[in-house]
């Protein structure tokens, strides 16, 4: 694969609307989103009218568009921080990038400005390596370059389907770890990206996510939903279960994802203490949902990602619907989201 | 932290292994560092050439007669003219913001604390400090496992191929990026010797750098082909593996043209040797480093004898390494699980 060349008008920029006052997050947003069209979707649970800041280009959903679109008992789908994947499905660009309500642009080690939206597309437009570990992490990022012992044969690389960033202060922890380390704030700036190798499974954090939606858009969807699920981000786990997917199929179709830059800095919100009650379900759920994905596998015949998590579905159904009815109630969501896509895509829906 | 301890980490724990044909006065710029530790000097080329040892360091000293005279006829199985000769001393080894790096604190922190080899930490290392893990990381796999091999980086001259080094000549690797991280079961990686640290107990066998440079048709693969065979017997054996910190300073290129003779077999067999690595797999009955080791050469020469007959050789050089290293350590029975 060679470098992609990602236009503006290629990407999306996805926001899942948590509170109403979205001014102080799109104003210091701007100068890096403004001349990207945005999509905004308002969680269905959210009663007050959202406030957004003019000169933008934007759509904005909300909770009767999600109902005519899946009915209201698939709205439930998208409520809370699952709001964001209505978005991705009416999206009709190639590219999404998605970030939480809550975090900000930040600056690196030297205290330059981030630009997380070009840093994202720098991720998707340059090749992966999943084949192989290059020890000085991108190899195509300027002034690095592949280590001795590299194949040739895999430097060209393939296509990158997914970018995951990182956060700074606020990390992404889990309540029980948040709760006990409660100062624990993370100042580390790694200045690295890396393609996660094949076969390597790792929690993928829809705080601060981009990725090809032609690729990989079928298996991002919050089929996984905890009966106690909330609005803070240690009472979900919809991200990592779609994550999960997501990696698989692309391990499957060879396709590559990473993780490191960019960091957004993400705010305090919340009390861990308080979610550690919420919580315990999704570490549990954990404990069942890693080994069965690292087992997965997919067949020959699965060659695209709708195709894939049909068969993921299957198998969530046959292995782990009998050890939790939840996971039963995943499996049938992930077959209906599949069937909402190509709906979707097939331009069943016009006008939105 | 403290950059002099009282007393070092791992003082007598600790053997610092240095192969050279030079003399050796880069010592001095390492000496706060190393003061306090054993040396192993691995004397490579001509044995009749004396090495200055700069003062005041810990040292034992081997040359080629040593080697000769040590292992008898298995000394063959040690490279000559090849910084490969540096297993010697692991095999006799008795147990960047403006401020210095200390690399080995950094090492031995890496090895001191666990890898997580079966799920991906997206915040890098869980156990340094100001980090750990992620939402959505099990709980059950964040003890994780001992850590076999601790691979630093470096600064200023890359580790680069020949190919790649004549294309760009003054590229220099000036990020430092500050990350410790366990590389998955079941990836490979290209591990570099020249700031490498690991738990002799637990992969010390693994450690033998091949038959390279005097007599032999490739150079410069010697630690590729160790960290092939080491990754391979740690993802059986469950121990981990880390890369990243510490950084060194690499201050001479050697010349690409040299290099490129050195390595340009190396750059058309890794394509088979890669795939070879891969797909490895080791029984069960393979509970040991050395079962492992043996194991993996007589797969090297069933599948790898008809690529060259060099790898016959090396297959042959393996099982040697492993009866050197038996009888040179007659005790230790390396069974991976005794590291802390």
């Amino acid at each position: 694969m060679s470098q992609e060349n990602i236009k503006d008008s290629e990407v999306d920029i996805v926001i899942g609307a948590l509170q109403s006052d979205l001014s102080s997050f799109l104003n210091e947003w701007r100068p890096i989103i403004s001349r990207f069209h945005l999509i905004i979707v308002q969680d269905p649970d959210l009663k007050e009218e959202l406030n957004i800041p003019e000169g933008f280009d934007l759509n904005v959903y909300t909770k009767s568009d999600i109902d005519q679109i899946v009915g209201s008992s698939g709205s439930t789908f998208f409520s809370g921080y699952s709001c964001r994947y209505f978005g991705y499905l009416l999206s009709r660009k190639k590219y999404i990038i998605s970030i939480d309500d809550d975090c900000f642009p930040t600056k690196d080690s030297m205290g330059n400005l981030i630009d997380a939206v070009a840093q994202h597309i720098t991720n998707l437009s340059t090749p992966a390596t999943p084949f192989f570990f290059n020890t000085l992490y991108d190899p195509y990022c300027e002034g690095a370059d592949f280590v001795r012992g590299y194949p040739f044969s895999l430097r060209s690389g393939v296509t990158s389907a997914m970018s995951c960033g990182l956060w700074l202060n606020l990390a992404d922890y889990d309540a029980p770890t948040q709760a006990l380390k409660s100062q624990l704030r993370n100042s580390r700036y790694v200045d690295a990206v890396m393609t996660v190798p094949a076969r390597a499974l790792m929690p993928v954090s829809g705080i601060n996510i981009a990725f090809n939606r032609e690729a990989v858009g079928p298996t991002l969807f919050p089929a996984l939903k905890l009966a106690g699920e909330g609005k803070l981000r240690w009472e979900t786990m919809e991200d990592i279960w779609s994550g999960m997917c997501a990696k698989v199929v692309c391990d499957h179709l060879g396709l590559g994802v990473k993780s490191g830059l960019p960091y957004v800095w993400r705010k305090e919100r919340g009390s861990a203490v308080d979610s550690l009650r919420k919580e315990w379900e999704g570490v549990k759920l954990m404990e069942e949902v890693v080994p069965f994905f690292q087992s997965v596998r997919l067949p020959q015949t699965a060659t695209t990602a709708e195709d894939c998590v049909v068969e993921i579905a299957k198998t969530v159904k046959e292995q782990l619907g009998r050890v939790d009815p939840v996971f039963a109630r995943a499996a049938e969501a992930m077959v209906e989201w599949v069937k909402l896509w190509k709906k979707v895509e097939s331009g069943s829906f016009p006008g939105i | 932290m403290a950059s002099t301890a009282a007393v070092p980490l791992l003082k007598d724990e600790l053997d610092i292994v240095i192969p050279t044909i030079r003399n050796l006065e880069f010592l001095e710029m390492w000496r706060p560092f190393f003061e306090q530790y054993h040396l192993i000097i691995v004397q490579d080329g001509d044995p009749s050439k004396t090495i200055k040892v700069p003062e005041g360091f810990d040292y034992e000293l081997y040359n080629r007669n040593d080697i000769n005279r040590i292992l008898g006829p298995k000394a063959s199985c040690i490279s000559f003219k090849d910084s490969a000769c540096r297993c010697f001393g692991y095999m006799v080894a008795k147990d960047p913001s403006g401020k210095d790096i200390n690399a080995l604190e950094q090492h031995i922190k890496n090895l001191l604390s666990p890898s997580s080899p079966f799920f991906f930490n997206t915040l890098y290392d869980p156990y340094r400090e100001g980090a750990d893990f992620v939402r959505g990381y099990p709980f059950s796999l964040r003890e994780g496992v001992p850590t076999a091999v601790s691979h630093g980086l470096w600064l200023n001259i890359p580790d680069y191929d020949a190919p790649t080094q004549l294309v760009k000549p003054r590229e220099r690797n000036t990020r430092y990026v500050d990350a410790v991280m366990t590389i998955p079961k079941g990836t490979l990686f290209p591990m570099c010797g020249m700031n490498l640290a690991f738990n002799r107990e637990i992969i010390g066998p693994a450690m033998y750098f091949g038959l390279m440079g005097d007599g032999q048709p490739i150079g410069r693969y010697d630690d590729m082909w160790a960290g092939w065979c080491t990754k391979v017997i740690c993802d059986h054996l469950g121990l981990g593996v880390k890369t990243g910190l510490p950084y060194i300073w690499h201050s001479k290129a050697s010349n690409p043209f040299v290099n490129l003779k050195k390595e340009y077999k190396g750059i058309y067999w890794q394509e088979e040797l890669i795939p070879f690595f891969q797909s490895a797999t080791l029984s069960k009955d393979c509970t040991t480093v050395q079962k492992c080791y043996i194991e993996l050469s007589k797969q090297v020469k069933a599948k790898l004898g008809k690529l060259d007959d060099y790898f016959n050789k090396l297959a042959d050089a393996m099982v040697t390494w492993i009866e050197a290293w038996d009888e040179l350590n007659p005790s230790a029975e390396t069974n991976g699980s005794a590291a802390k």
